[in-house]
């Protein structure tokens, strides 16, 4: 798996081999009897490997199975296009907002010389109050749980006049609240993070701040967290299954729906669960992909490694594994 | 008591599957091929017959009133009760358009002008009435209390007073409000999930002690788990189901309280209850009289 | 802003509630995900597969769909989490030891659920410890577990700090979906309550849920943020 554990014990010989294919034997027993006591014959007790309740699922020859699929089907869509839309618009407005917060950074480290001391003394302040702004926002959105802010989305907006019609845009905009706070800071770390060469470099081609942060901070940055953006999408598509509590149609939504007609929750909450650990272990090994690919291109020196297998680590970001 | 009460019920249902035999053939000419209808000029029944389409707001995971079905397609006694409003106002079945109704938003939608009608479990009370208006009420429900069948401790909702018996019931609905009032403390004896059928779980992993909720959902869940559960004493409260329209339209909510009684003594009543609810409580209730305030 | 101040009661009840359940589920969390994490690297291929698949699962998973399992896949396996029911803590928390179990199977299924994610954070740790550590370690003859107790892990989970503390304040904010799976009174299934049945208006409401929320991550995101700066000071 990696060198590290290699390091942690030494090769071994005939009889640490002999151990280590006794330990196995014995787990593997173990694990044996522990699925068959303890999980299949309680289960097999209570007749949840009936085909009464699996036959929907998995028997193609079952009377309702392309019903149900048909379903799932749509309910899957229904969740990846939420993820797509909160992607795209969590990835902009997060940009956005790490650009923003890195000017605003710049800017209040601006002394505004040459201007007359009232107007310096008002910029400074403006710019001051800005940067409270945004961090405050960034703080409240970034603690708070995905959950409670797509439930107050659905359910204040509508209340406040701001209508959407559609359930859809109401869990898109919650999750892109949350994921571009999130994103943002991630951005924003990777370029507080980049050697300071590189900002001095360019001003002193006279790039002026903006240019700057576009063209030398950003691109690099992007490059550096894409293992962590990568990550951070997995939780957005895990993220979606929240849909489910403002009724927006989504797999988990149309399963309980299926769960309604069928009445086998515990059969249809394996097969989505199961769909969504494919999904997201083939996106988590496109992270660990394009994280090996960028290892092997240019050396970044003087940056920590980023480790992918823990999302969004980056910085003291709070956000990391959110449901 | 008990007894006669349920050969009255079934001495009723007979009576009303053969009006519904009969019934339900004119229904059915009505579905296919809409009559054309006249309405006065500048009501709402004009103006839906014009536009020659309804949004009808209901639930769609209600099993026997609104349930979406594995066809995606909701189904159940308060779509029924949808079908034949939208006949009467001359839309053919196939202009209507659902949209899910949950409790926490009926009222808005009503008012936003989401949905045309409100048919979602949805029981009258004055602070309702407050923002929208009820035609009906066209079913009475009632809370009880359903208890593993071999269950005696346990004879109503005053059996909880004493604490230690734990019930489940839905989040934010009025059965959950409702025995709240009985508990001798919330934290210890109250479960709630999103779905009634999470409750049956639970009562039948005896995580819970009872289930509570509206009588015709309870009944459901005892026929399709034979002889496993049982309704504990009496229903204890009353809720009368109306269908819910914008405030202030009274010519509207006339003349679906017309179509009620219509219905009522046509048959179509009874033939909507045992196609739908009518597989969980076979006895077909009487159309409760028309409340016009 | 008078519905915060009239049901401050619920608003602080609910926090304890959730506090209590983020207590438990992080102490389940992280000794879960330290075992994995040495089933991670330990010499018995077995316990390394049962480690791979086990984080291969739960990070995959919707919490949700973990939260459902332990809701309602324990009681068909026929339990209740009795053996939560730790004597001693009953006493400081009654929740733990109540007759209704939702409260102890959203321990569970959070202490599931996150242990995956501490693993991680913890193998990240035990990366990025120097490999001559271990191999000095191996040098002067320690085993493979003594290894691991005296020299690796002390050092891993210095630097293992900070993620792990992102982890933990990523639980925090996951437990607010408990309050769907059948705990009740808990800061976020309470405040949904009072808009929905005590009909209360919805933006005080959610400024309430907000404050406690917040109340348990921003001074934990502090904390973090003060221990990587100092980290990064030291380092350079």
């Amino acid at each position: 798996m990696n060198q590290q554990q290699s390091v942690l014990y030494d090769n071994p010989g005939p009889r640490a081999r002999r151990i280590t294919l006794i330990g196995s034997v014995i787990a593997v027993i173990g694990i044996a009897a522990f699925l068959y006591f303890l999980v299949y014959r309680p289960l097999e007790e209570n007749g949840q490997f009936e085909m009464e309740k699996w036959g929907p699922l998995v028997d193609p020859n079952n009377e309702v199975f392309p019903l149900v699929w048909a379903r799932l089907r749509d309910g899957f869509i229904a969740t990846l296009k939420a993820a797509g839309l909160a992607v795209v618009g969590s990835l902009v407005v997060g940009v956005a907002l790490a650009v923003l917060r890195v000017q605003l950074k710049a800017l209040r480290e601006r002394r505004f010389v040459g201007l007359p001391a009232p107007a310096a003394l008002g910029l400074r302040a403006l710019s001051w109050l800005l940067n409270a702004i945004t961090r405050f926002c960034v703080e409240v959105f970034r603690g708070l749980p995905v959950v409670i802010t797509i439930f107050f989305v659905a359910t204040a907006l509508p209340d406040l006049g701001v209508d959407f019609g559609d359930r859809l845009w109401y869990l898109v905009l919650g999750l892109t609240i949350y994921n571009s706070v999130v994103i943002g800071e991630i951005l924003r770390s990777g370029m507080e993070g980049l050697p300071g060469g590189q900002r001095e470099a360019a001003l002193a081609c006279g790039l002026s701040s903006f240019q700057i942060t576009r063209m030398i901070l950003l691109p690099q940055a992007l490059r550096i967290m894409l293992p962590a953006l990568i990550s951070q999408l997995v939780v957005v598509l895990k993220d979606t299954s929240l849909g489910f509590i403002i009724g927006y149609e989504e797999v988990l939504r149309v399963s309980a729906f299926l769960i309604g007609n069928l009445e086998n929750p515990i059969q249809v909450y394996a097969v989505v669960g199961a769909i969504y650990i494919v999904l997201n272990y083939l996106l988590s090994k496109l992270a660990e992909y394009v994280q090996r690919r960028l290892a092997k291109g240019r050396k970044t020196k003087g940056l920590p490694p980023i480790d992918v297998m823990t999302p969004a680590r980056a910085g003291a970001d709070g956000s990391g594994a959110a449901a | 008591m008990r007894i006669s009460r349920v050969a009255t019920l079934a001495a009723v249902a007979a009576l009303t599957l053969g009006v519904a035999a009969c019934g339900g053939d004119d229904s059915d000419d009505a579905g296919t091929a809409p009559e054309s209808k006249s309405f006065a000029a500048g009501t709402t029944m004009e103006k839906l017959n014009k536009a020659q389409k309804i949004i009808i707001g209901t639930k769609f995971d209600q099993p026997g009133f609104g349930l979406k079905g594995l066809d995606n397609k909701p189904a159940g006694f308060d779509v029924e009760i949808g079908k034949i409003i939208a006949t009467e106002l001359g839309i053919p079945e196939s202009k209507i358009e659902y949209i899910e109704t949950p409790s926490a938003v009926r009222e808005e939608v009503l008012e936003q002008g989401k949905a045309d009608i409100v048919v979602a479990t949805y029981t009258i009370n004055d602070k309702r009435k407050e923002r929208i208006d009820f035609a009906g009420p066209y079913y009475v429900a009632g809370q009880h209390i359903m208890v593993k069948a071999s269950d005696s401790s346990i004879t109503g909702p005053d059996s909880f007073k004493a604490g230690g018996k734990k019930v489940c019931s839905v989040a934010g609905s009025t059965p959950a409000a409702n025995i709240e009032k009985y508990l001798a403390d919330k934290v210890a004896q109250l479960v709630v999930f999103d779905v009634y059928q999470k409750c049956v779980d639970a009562l039948n992993g005896g995580q819970v002690d009872a289930v509570t909720t509206d009588n015709v959902i309870l009944t459901g869940f005892i026929a399709k788990n034979e002889g496993k559960f049982k309704l504990a004493g009496q229903k204890f409260t009353d809720e009368p189901y109306g269908i819910g329209v914008k405030k202030g339209d009274t010519a509207f909510r006339d003349f679906i309280n017309d179509t009620l009684e219509k219905i009522y003594a046509d048959g179509r009543y009874a033939k909507a209850w045992t196609e739908t609810a009518g597989k969980f409580d076979s006895a077909v209730p009487t159309g409760p009289s028309i409340n016009r305030y | 802003m008078s519905v915060l101040v009239d049901n401050f009661d619920v608003f602080a009840g609910g926090l304890w509630v959730t506090f209590q359940l983020c207590v438990f589920a992080a102490i389940g969390a992280l000794l879960i995900g330290t075992l994995v994490a040495v089933m991670r690297i330990a010499p018995v291929p077995p316990l390394r597969w049962i480690g791979t698949a086990y984080v291969t699962v739960f990070r995959n998973c919707p919490l949700t769909i973990v939260l459902f399992f332990a809701a309602f896949a324990l009681p068909a396996l026929g339990s209740n989490a009795d053996f939560l029911r730790i004597p001693g803590l009953t006493s400081i928390s009654s929740r733990l030891g109540n007759d209704l179990p939702y409260f102890r199977f959203a321990i569970i299924a959070l202490s599931l659920y996150t242990g995956a994610f501490v693993c991680e954070a913890i193998r990240s740790g035990i990366n990025a410890v120097s490999p001559g550590q271990a191999e000095a370690a191996r040098a002067i003859g320690l085993t493979f577990t003594q290894n691991l107790r005296l020299v690796v892990l002390p050092q891993a989970w210095k630097s293992a700090i900070v993620p792990l503390g992102s982890v933990i304040i990523a639980m925090i904010k996951n437990s607010a979906l408990a309050g769907f799976f059948g705990v009740v009174g808990d800061l976020s299934s309470s405040g949904t309550n009072l808009t929905s049945q005590g009909g209360e208006p919805i933006i005080p409401v959610f400024v309430g849920i907000c404050i406690g929320f917040l109340l348990m991550t921003v001074p934990l995101g502090l904390l973090l943020d003060r221990v990587e700066r100092r980290r990064a000071v030291g380092v350079r």
